[in-house]
């Protein structure tokens, strides 16, 4: 029932229950850790294409995106990684990357091809609402962003609206920024869309208070760490999360 | 793509969306103050009384014997570069703003310390992000930063040089965007930058302008400069891009040629041209000099390269050395190697009347030129 709502993400999602959003760096790895994510309870599943300087990351992905990339996952193998995962789970798909990634492959042409490889939809961290408006993406707003400019994401965005929580780059922090609270509030005047909170939540607790707030979570550094430890043990994490959202 | 900071398909915003509304209150802010005549008069007393404008136009004699080769002193200005011309612009326009926090990548150090100089002239807090190759080869910047009173966050990942020391400049702008003036070096990145980077550093090339015809009487057939990130060059071109005669020559370094060898892609918020590969990912440049070793360069340039109006070619470290030693021993002034490719061209040059910039002192790079050519006899 949960892959059931999760696929629709285009129209209103019945909040019984948050949605949970892992964040994965392409890899190897990637299709097998996407399942272990789905089984611990994820609603969808972002898939970060590496980029050698990705200015909204910190330390933890910035890592992993070299770590990518030094295993040869450019962007045709990214979106092979993407087949790969679509064959294997059936809830959303979403690439992540960074703007030269798709000036150099074609605009049009990577939203194309991300899209048969199985994306339903993109995220493009350093494009923001305004800017290519055809390119039919998941829109981000953040702490600074006005209320206007909340206004055009959210009439932009594709399916849900991404809050970023904090006024800074992705990264595990201690506690919740509370700025996530008036964000939400702002967000809910401008859009029915799902309002996901993102950066900086790691744990259950976080999970618990931010999906409190917002209609789901997104956890992408703490994600990308555990999966170092294997499907099993993201697996495990991914269900931590999805208990404490219930 | 929305038209806002195009030049012809190059620049733009590609930032993440928490830096927008500082990019909205910067480009409001610096409208408002390039149009206040008290902005203007501030910098040039400025200009005049703390950095040393006007800097002088001296002919080379015996640099390029058979030609009039001028060069336009930039070397000669407060702590030894152009980059204080932009360092102060943006140090009254971040006090407009009310800013206290000052962020800076730095490369060569000369955008470091020329921000740090400028911090401590207005009571600013200070953070120079820089690669940790880049501390090593430029080690006497470093040292004038800490005295300054600034402090210098090594960069130690990636290429360790001023790629890596710009995200991470950017980064932590990001982090602090209430407190803190992004102050950038050069006129990359998104808009507004490229073009504040511009307008503050045409006082070179106004400047050289008037001195040329005050002094020969005509305009300079070339004008030549150097191109890192492009700002002395953008900024002398600026004195020069409406005089259809004058031929503008940009020299990069051999392995950093952005304009020369890349192709379009998206860096630090701007569409330019870059040195990436065919997927997008950023390659690393590779030149002797820490200003030019960088894989991007400012929109504007590679603009200018695709309309015709501006040329661009590239100098090797080698050349770049020779030149150095070239211009210390025929006209006694010490260039910062990264001029000295500019040198290295403009010597073989086919006009007869050539205008260079020379944007900086060599002192920083003593350490470096000896290493490679200990006892090296020019002839």
């Amino acid at each position: 029932m949960q892959q059931d709502r999760a696929v629709s993400l285009a129209g209103a999602v019945e909040p019984l229950a948050k949605t949970l959003v892992v964040y994965l760096m392409a890899g190897p790895a990637t299709p097998e850790l996407a399942e272990a994510a789905v089984e611990g309870g994820a609603d969808v599943v972002e898939i970060g294409f590496p980029f050698s300087d990705p200015l909204a990351d910190g330390p933890v992905i910035r890592r992993a995106a070299e770590r990518a990339l030094a295993q040869g996952m450019r962007t045709r193998q990214c979106l092979e990684c993407l087949r790969e995962s679509r064959e294997r789970i059936g809830v959303p798909l979403v690439p992540m990357t960074y703007s030269s990634i798709l000036e150099a492959y074609g605009w049009e042409r990577f939203a194309d091809d991300a899209r048969a490889a199985g994306a339903t939809s993109l995220i493009v961290a350093d494009l923001p609402a305004g800017e290519r408006p055809e390119l039919r993406r998941v829109q981000l707003v953040a702490p600074t962003s006005t209320d206007e400019r909340i206004g055009l994401a959210a009439e932009q965005t594709d399916g849900w609206l991404y809050l970023v929580t904090l006024t800074g780059t992705t990264g595990a922090r201690r506690e919740l920024s509370p700025t996530l609270a008036g964000l939400v509030e702002r967000a809910r005047r401008f859009t029915a869309a799902p309002l996901y909170a993102g950066f900086g939540i790691s744990t259950p607790d976080h999970a618990r208070a931010a999906a409190g707030l917002a209609d789901g979570i997104v956890v992408g550094s703490r994600a990308v760490e555990v999966a170092e430890d294997g499907p099993a043990a993201l697996r495990e994490y991914v269900a931590s999360l999805r208990a404490a959202l219930s | 793509m929305t038209a806002v900071g195009l030049f012809g398909t190059y620049g733009g915003r590609f930032v993440p969306e928490t830096l927008i509304p500082a990019l909205d209150e910067l480009d409001a802010g610096w409208r408002e103050a390039s149009t206040d005549s008290s902005y203007r008069a501030e910098l040039d007393e400025l200009g005049r009384t703390y950095a040393g404008r006007p800097t002088p136009l001296t002919r080379a004699n015996r640099f390029a014997p058979g030609r009039r080769v001028y060069l336009k002193r930039e070397d000669l200005l407060h702590t030894g570069a152009h980059k204080l011309n932009n360092a102060l612009g943006q140090a009254v326009l971040a006090r407009r703003l009310g800013k206290h926090r000052i962020v800076a990548e730095t490369g060569a150090g000369q955008h470091g310390v020329a921000t740090a100089t400028v911090c401590a002239r207005f009571g600013l807090d200070c953070v120079v992000y820089m690669g940790e190759e880049d501390m090593r080869r430029q080690r006497p910047n470093v040292e004038r930063m800490g005295l300054l009173g600034a402090e210098v966050r090594p960069v130690d990942f990636g290429t360790r040089t001023l790629k890596e020391a710009t995200s991470e400049a950017i980064r932590d702008w990001i982090t602090n965007v209430e407190t803190t003036y992004y102050l950038i070096g050069s006129c990359v990145g998104p808009h507004p930058y490229p073009a504040i980077v511009r307008e503050l550093q045409a006082v070179i090339g106004r400047e050289a302008r008037a001195q040329m015809l005050e002094t020969e009487g005509t305009l300079p057939e070339v004008v030549v400069a150097c191109v890192g990130g492009g700002s002395n060059a953008i900024g002398m071109f600026a004195g020069f891009v409406d005089d259809q005669n004058v031929r503008l020559v940009g020299v990069e370094a051999a392995g950093a040629a952005s304009l020369g060898t890349g192709r379009p892609g998206v860096l630090h918020g701007a569409r330019s041209s870059l040195l990436a590969d065919e997927d997008g990912q950023i390659l690393d440049a590779h030149s002797i000099s820490a200003g030019l070793d960088y894989p991007g360069v400012g929109p504007e340039h590679a603009f200018l390269r695709d309309s015709g109006r501006a040329e661009y070619v590239s100098a090797t470290d080698e050349e770049a050395l020779a030149a150095f030693r070239q211009l210390a021993v025929t006209e006694g002034i010490i260039p910062a190697l990264e001029p000295a490719h500019a040198l290295a061209r403009a010597a073989d040059l086919e006009e007869e009347l050539v205008l260079v910039c020379l944007s900086g002192r060599g002192d920083k790079d003593l350490a470096e030129v000896l290493a490679q050519q200990p006892h090296q006899v020019d002839a």
